[in-house]
């Protein structure tokens, strides 16, 4: 450890630590715009100017500045004090004094360390500068006069989200941040520019003139758009959800979202289902609690257990699940199943459908391969995980599955289930780099698992991994990638068929079933199912169109849950609005149709709920805990099962990244973004 | 025999052209003459031999070359190729010197890259020429197709360094003059300048080691390391050694590019090699001494001025690239400003805020000044500005777009003000008046 001093405090700090972030360490605030930890260094802003001794007699930019041993650090000296009010007298003379029509309002640095560092007014007299708006897609509304150059936008693009579409033009005064021809950025982690543009230049177009920030109810929260558990912030007023920001979450998502996590939230006053339908002569018509109660009891009553059967959808919480099953498993029934796509996991050690390595040990991995999977699409933010190890140059990427552009270099091996197996005896480059490893990794996605042949695809996959060596000492490289919120906690809870039970597509098939009870299950088509059904959610999308009897549920952002993400990690969302109209809570809904149905469940609240589901199963109480992060060892050779493996390609389950969900399908953002995405947004309008 | 130094003295022989500038013309001035024996002498008898010669970067800043040189990796570590790079975007406006080198005596360029990559175990390098200078390329890439065909450089040739001279063509860029944006303009990058630390010795092309040095020091190192450091040393006050070209402008009887030794005093230039100043010495108002950057000076302080390094610093002036703009008692000296000020508002990158806002805010006001629309309390305002957008950059643009304007006022703050008084009399300034019609 080195020492400096901080205005005449002695501070130890690492060394390779910049002057900023040894002030930072000393307590001392430097005002900064174009500085940002997790991007590359700028300096281009000079706010962060500060005395260094020994040095130049002027001040010195401390964002890029590498610490000495013995340094000097002055922060408040009257040549800094200048210097920062100089900064700020240029970045405002040709800022728009447009403060009170801007979003950015409140919630702005330029508007705050003008507060704490700058002038008290302006000496410029000529005309302010204007710049042109760009256009930049449907989510980010631009005000190009407000841009202070920080380049903070372009950095992001560049280098996290990888598709450098945003750039700096021209030269002087007459600087410019544009798209490329004024194309739409594409990327799925676009709308992070937003929370990192320190003006109000680039503002969220969805969100423009909504609100003010401190009119806002914030709410800490998880994300349910993928199986990642990003950390969120629910900001609302009154009834309505108005936006979605990111967390700092060092093990998930750092703290960048994709679009669909951000953006999807006005699906939540869209297509609402508030209150329960009875189908009465072939049309759904309004109907009470009481009423499509004594609907649903009366089907139920009337069938076997053996007939009934039960289909958990992609967003639920564990809660909800596990009163689902305490309810029908009382009834007697077996034909459960929380894999709409009928993904081959389930059985064996929970190991097998984790993401062993953790989302933030996947950092270490030397060599990864992707089966199946594609990342960008199937976990954008966790894409931004392997461009960062790429860009590092720590790691080797290979894909069996669809060649698509994942924002870094890999090696293409193959299209399916012919490269997997014949994998152990290729010889390449990269099988050689996967023999060598030192921290092998295999990526197992949907693509590869929700397959006719699914469990031959597994057994597979995991004589792969046993050959290399993926799971050994001190490193478990076996690694699920889910797409679907609620599936760990499924697992976890053995929401799948029990002896003699039913799998979804089984349940599906004409004449199967009497009485189909769709847990906010909307990705699995039900058309062909001759049975009563049940629907039990938020929106009005497939599950419901079907429907015989809908009872109106929560979505995430209205009820507390837990929620078990890819690598197992339980964590906790909180309700930051009521649900719409007359719709309840799940777990409540459930708890009342068990009185109906005449098998009460044990519990009248939901602390009720948890005690008993941290009783039953106790890796639920482990909020926050990732498995993985202590090295666990399995045995790989019981995954899978038998059967013959087709020739066909793996294909990423997720067609459309932006319409994956009954919230996203309701939200005109997320079509705006579906359009501009599949081009069909540009033939209409040319 | 006019001047200080003599004929047989002059490093750049053929400076106007009157003779061969080819390979054979070249040799018969005497480059490529020893050339082996001074890269057989190794590198540190190079570097010893450059910093004893007191040789100072002739780029502007007049770093020391030999040290410069010497700050280079002494051995190639981990398989990182050194780099030289040759800063032939001479852009800095006055200057028109390293044309004349390339266009007239490109061996002494040639040469002089062989020694320098000698010295910092660079095999390759890179002369990176500004965009405007297109007959200037053409000249310098035949000179070098010349030396590849006779091995005299590539490589096993005879001079056993193994060496790739490559010319990159810039777009014409003021900033890419700036060696590490010129290093991000080589690198195909848009011409910004970069953050230092690290130094271009430590991290520069490509992340590799690099030195980049001016044309004119580079050319001059064989003549030096040929005829011996204290040859070199004997010319010019200590500290301010050798000879130096300077390029003569403005209200002389004859503007000129000549060789003459350091030191020469300003009155002795003029009389000697440009015909005086137009309409005799008393007529003399200011002078920019070094390259349109440099605060000016008065005729006062022009008197026996020696024009070196110290001396113009001492003056709160520069020596720069010895580009000496001069300017007689008819000179508009405010407009003359006005209008350098618009050279580096429009020639600033725009990375960095004080200079993207202050050379355009600047600019603006000095316009004003120029015609006497301005309120006299803006003259601190804008001086204060100056020194907001001055030692506050990424890279010396910013200093360069402040210094002008500085000199300015430091000297001639009368005149402005007198200009303001008059406007604001409703007396038209009679310069401002007639620049009008003639726009």
């Amino acid at each position: 450890m080195a020492i400096a001093k901080v205005n005449g405090v002695e501070v130890e700090f690492e060394p390779g630590m910049t002057v900023l972030q040894v002030a930072e360490l000393a307590g001392e605030e430097i005002p900064r715009f174009c500085y940002h930890e997790r991007l590359s260094i700028a300096g281009n802003c000079r706010m962060c100017l500060v005395e260094v001794k020994p040095g130049p007699p002027k001040p010195q930019a401390s964002c890029a500045l590498p610490a000495a041993e013995g340094q000097e650090i002055f922060t408040k000296t009257p040549m800094v004090k200048k210097a920062r009010e100089g900064v700020m007298e240029f970045l405002l003379i040709n800022h728009p004094l447009d403060c009170p029509i801007c979003d950015q309002g409140g919630e702005c640095d330029l508007q705050d360390q003008a507060m704490g560092y700058g002038r008290d007014d302006s000496r410029y007299e000529e005309n302010k500068r204007a710049v042109e708006e760009k256009a930049m897609g449907p989510l980010i509304k631009t005000v190009m006069t407000r841009c202070i150059q920080c380049t903070r936008c372009v950095r992001f693009i560049t280098e996290v989200a990888g598709s450098p579409e945003i750039g700096l033009i021209s030269r002087g005064e007459d600087v410019e941040i544009t798209t490329y021809l004024g194309a739409a950025v594409t990327s799925e982690l676009s709308a992070n520019v937003i929370d990192l543009c320190p003006v109000g230049a680039l503002t969220s177009k969805p969100y423009a003139f909504e609100a003010r920030p401190w009119e806002l109810k914030k709410t800490e929260s998880v994300d349910v758009m993928d199986a990642l558990g990003s950390a969120i912030r629910v900001d609302a007023r009154g009834a309505a959800v108005l936006r979605v920001l990111p967390r700092v979450n060092e093990d998930v998502n750092e703290e960048w979202i994709s679009d669909k996590t951000r953006y999807a939230v006005d699906g939540l006053q869209r297509q609402r289902l508030d209150r329960p339908y009875v189908r009465v002569g072939g049309k759904l018509q309004p109907a009470s609690w009481a009423q499509a109660f004594a609907a649903v009891a009366a089907k139920i009553k009337a069938a076997k257990p053996e007939r009934v059967g039960v289909i958990a959808g992609d967003l639920q919480d564990a809660e909800s699940l596990k009163a689902t099953k305490d309810l029908f498993t009382a009834l007697g029934v077996k034909n459960l199943d929380a894999r709409q796509d009928g993904s081959a996991l389930g059985a064996g050690p929970r190991e097998s459908w984790l993401f062993n390595s953790t989302i933030a040990g996947i950092e270490n991995a030397d060599v990864v391969l992707f089966v199946g999977a594609n990342p960008r699409l199937e976990a954008p933010v966790l894409n931004a995980r392997f461009r960062k190890q790429w860009i590092a140059g720590k790691t080797r990427f290979g894909v069996i599955g669809e060649q698509a552009d994942l924002t870094f270099d890999y090696d293409y091996l193959g299209a399916g289930t012919k490269t997997l197996s014949g994998l152990a005896k290729a010889k390449n480059d990269f099988v050689t780099a996967l023999k060598n490893a030192e921290r092998p990794a295999i990526i197992i996605g949907q693509g590869a698992l929700s397959r006719a042949d699914g469990a031959a695809v597994l057994k597979a996959a995991a004589a792969v991994a046993k050959t290399f060596g993926v799971v050994r000492d001190g490193w478990n490289g076996w690694n699920v990638l889910h797409t679907a919120a609620a599936r760990v906690a499924g697992l976890d809870l053995g929401f799948v068929p029990g002896e003699g039970g039913l799998s979804t597509s089984e349940m599906l098939k004409p004449g199967a079933l009497d009485v189909l009870f769709l847990l906010g299950a909307d990705e699995c088509e039900t058309a062909a199912s001759d049975a009563f059904k049940v629907y039990l959610g938020t929106h009005g999308d497939n599950g419901a169109h079907k429907a015989d009897v809908i009872l109106p549920g929560a979505a995430y952002t209205e009820k507390n849950g837990l929620y078990v993400n890819t690598e197992g990690r339980v964590q906790m969302g909180e309700r930051a609005v009521f649900p719409k109209g007359e719709a309840k809570e799940d777990w409540s809904i459930l708890r009342a149709l068990s009185e109906h149905l005449g098998a009460k469940l044990p519990y009248d609240s939901l602390d009720q709920l948890r005690a008993k589901l941290f009783a039953e199963h106790p890796t639920f109480g482990q909020i926050d805990y990732a498995p993985g992060s202590v090295a666990t060892s399995f045995d790989l050779s019981g995954l899978g099962g038998a059967g013959e493996l087709s020739d066909a390609p793996f294909e990423s389950p997720i067609k459309a990244f932006h319409l994956t969900n009954p919230i996203a399908r309701a939200s005109v953002t997320m079509a705006e973004c579906a359009a501009t995405a599949s081009g069909a947004a540009k033939i209409a309008a040319e | 025999m006019v001047g200080i130094l003599e004929d047989k003295d002059r490093i750049f022989t053929n400076l106007y052209g009157l003779q061969d500038w080819g390979l054979e013309g070249a040799k018969k001035r005497g480059c490529w003459n020893g050339t082996k024996d001074i890269l057989d002498a190794g590198r540190d008898w190079i570097i010893d031999n450059m910093k004893n010669s007191g040789l100072r970067g002739r780029g502007g800043a007049g770093f020391g070359t030999g040290l410069k040189w010497s700050f280079m990796p002494k051995e190639v570590k981990d398989g990182r190729p050194h780099y030289l790079v040759v800063n032939a975007d001479e852009s800095e406006p006055g200057t028109c010197k390293d044309r004349e080198i390339m266009r007239h005596d490109p061996h002494l360029l040639i040469e002089g890259c062989l020694i320098a990559s000698r010295a910092m175990l660079a095999h390759a390098c890179y002369i990176y020429i500004r965009g405007e200078y297109v007959r200037e390329r053409e000249v310098l890439e035949a000179a070098i197709k010349q030396a590849y065909e006779a091995k005299l450089i590539g490589k096993n040739n005879v001079h056993g360094w193994d060496f790739e001279l490559y010319v990159h063509h810039g777009a014409g860029a003021y900033i890419c003059g700036e060696e590490t944006a010129l290093l991000e303009s080589l690198e195909g990058k848009k011409g910004q300048p970069r953050l230092k630390p690290p130094f271009p010795a430590g991290a520069g092309l490509y992340g590799m080691p690099t030195t980049v040095n001016n044309v004119e020091s580079i050319a001059v190192a064989g003549t030096i390391l040929r005829r011996g450091a204290s040859w070199f040393a004997g010319f010019g006050r200590p500290n301010n050694a050798g000879t130096k070209l300077f390029c003569v402008s403005g209200h002389v009887n004859l503007p000129c590019n000549v060789e003459e030794a350091m030191s020469i005093p300003f009155r002795q230039l003029m009389e000697d090699h440009c015909g005086g100043i137009r309409g005799g010495w008393g007529n003399l108002k200011a002078v920019i001494p070094g390259g349109s950057s440099v605060p000016m000076i008065p005729a006062e302080q022009c008197e026996d001025l020696p024009m070196d390094f110290d001396a113009l610093r001492n003056l709160k002036s520069g020596l720069g690239t010895a580009a000496v703009i001069v300017m007689d008692k008819s000179t508009d000296l405010v407009r003359a400003i006005a209008r350098l000020s618009y050279f580096y508002k429009h020639e600033s990158c725009g990375q960095c805020t004080p200079c993207r806002e202050g050379t355009g805010w600047m600019w603006r006001v000095m316009e004003r000044m120029a015609t006497g629309e301005a309120d006299p309390k803006e003259i601190d305002t804008l001086l204060d500005v100056t020194t907001q957008v001055e030692g506050h950059t990424i890279c010396a643009l910013g200093d360069a777009a402040a210094w002008p304007i500085q000199g300015l006022f430091r000297h001639f703050r009368h005149e402005v003000e007198d200009r303001i008084a008059s406007y604001r009399s409703g007396r038209l300034h009679v310069q401002g008046a007639k620049l009008i019609a003639a726009e």
